[in-house]
């Protein structure tokens, strides 16, 4: 049995974000992580494919092509990419990359994710997931699931649903026969009575939640509206007086541009710590575009640029701790009516 | 936060490289830009250029704000 392994530039030991722009190689033998994953799994893994998360990110089409290109004529039993951790675009490189192999190699494809990881929502109907650690630090745990789960798919072994093998659901319903043998009529009855009775049941049919918001009513007239800029991607005054996180962040910063006609290297910088900083430091307008919005208030195409820009950092921020600083921002737009928002997201 | 934002009735335009991952998150107005690292002007070209860049895609996304869509869009840029 042979295995081909799929990581990023990182694992590789190529480097970090500088490195992010890396070109799919394919290398015979392992590489990292891919260590692990040989040693676990009952198949050789004979060749690590390594691509920069920002090349995927940027130029799927290419990038999906090359390694697809890659693994023609290779022999391969099942392909694994990741785990990914809470590594948005790893984790969204990942899934990309294995629905493309499931689709051409018709092959077995395993990854791992983060439940906060946006990958898992692009691509758990698709592809086999698991649910996966935070960071690296769960490195080998999480590689040993999916070696465990692999093994079986490999030697024919009986599968269990989602759940129970760890891994998110894809929303596929197979048919079992319950050791129980209790029918739909009687399970349904006995759900009900439980429900009556104010105790707990397990719904055997889960309706996933869709959790879109209504869109805002748009602005009539742009040269009377207020609008404001948010970024989150960490654009600070160069002392970062918020001391917001460099990663995870859990603070944010609202920073008067009322004066300014753009946003200066050496006096802002990027404190992201998710994507190489050089551009951004260089000329942080190309984050926050204050320089054109100056212009575009110059010109009255808008009525008036709100006073501050607020920023944060969107990498390795959980949900939650996004939702609320989106709140608190919000009541500070709100004082001051603005009536539009442009957000940058690096 | 793009979310929030729009939760709380202010129309909202993201702008961002990876649109995909955008639309699952649930932004309804999009605006592509052209990296990760420098979204809105590529270092190694003309500031000229740049600006120009920069210019015109802040203006797609104004213009965004003013549009009554009744699904997610990703706007189309020229440059």
């Amino acid at each position: 049995m042979k295995a081909i392994h799929y990581i990023n530039q990182f694992f590789a030991g190529i480097g970090g974000e500088e490195k992010a722009d890396h070109k799919p190689e394919i290398r015979e033998g392992l590489v990292g992580p891919s260590l692990a994953l040989n040693s676990m799994l009952d198949a050789e893994v004979t060749h690590t494919i390594v691509c920069g998360d920002n090349y995927m990110g940027s130029n799927t089409e290419e990038a999906v092509s090359t390694i697809l290109g890659f693994l023609e004529g290779k022999e391969f039993d099942i392909f694994v990419a990741g785990p990914a951790f809470q590594a948005g675009r790893y984790g969204v490189a990942c899934g990309t990359i294995c629905k493309a192999v499931k689709e051409k190699f018709n092959v077995p494809v395993l990854t791992s994710m983060n439940e906060e990881n946006p990958g898992v929502e692009m691509f758990k109907r698709d592809v086999v997931i698991f649910k996966g650690g935070k960071s690296a630090a769960k490195l080998r745990d999480d590689v040993k699931v999916m070696a465990e789960y692999g093994n079986k798919v490999l030697t024919g072994k009986a599968l269990g649903p989602a759940d129970e093998e760890g891994y998110f659901s894809r929303g596929i319903r197979s048919q079992v026969w319950l050791e129980s043998e209790a029918t739909a009529a009687q399970r349904g009855v006995e759900m009900l009575i439980r429900k009556l009775k104010g105790e707990t049941y397990e719904t055997e049919l889960p309706i996933p939640k869709q959790d879109m918001v209504p869109i805002a009513p748009p602005i009539k007239d742009l040269s009377e509206a207020n609008i404001a800029l948010v970024t989150s991607g960490g654009i600070v005054p160069i002392d970062n007086p918020d001391r917001i996180q460099s990663a995870s962040a859990t603070r944010w910063g609202k920073y008067d541009i009322s004066d300014i006609e753009n946003l200066e290297s050496g006096v802002y910088k990027t404190i992201h710590a998710g994507y190489d900083p050089t551009a951004a430091d260089l000329d942080p307008d190309v984050v926050v575009p204050l320089d054109v919005m100056k212009e575009y208030l110059r010109e009255g195409r808008i009525g008036k640029l709100h006073k501050y820009f607020y920023s944060t950092v969107g990498t390795g921020t959980t949900q939650a701790e996004a939702a609320r600083m989106g709140r608190e921002i919000v009541e500070n737009l709100k004082e001051d009516k603005v009536d539009g928002v442009i957000l940058t997201s690096t | 936060m793009v979310k929030e934002i729009e939760k709380a009735g202010i129309p909202v335009v993201q702008m961002c490289n990876l649109i995909p991952v955008a639309t699952t998150v649930g932004a309804n107005k999009i605006v592509p830009t052209i990296s990760i690292p420098y979204p809105l002007g590529d270092p190694d070209t003309p500031k000229e250029q740049q600006w120009k860049l920069r210019y015109h895609r802040v203006g797609v996304a104004l213009d965004a704000l003013t549009v009554d869509v009744d699904e997610q869009t990703v706007f189309k840029v020229k440059i």
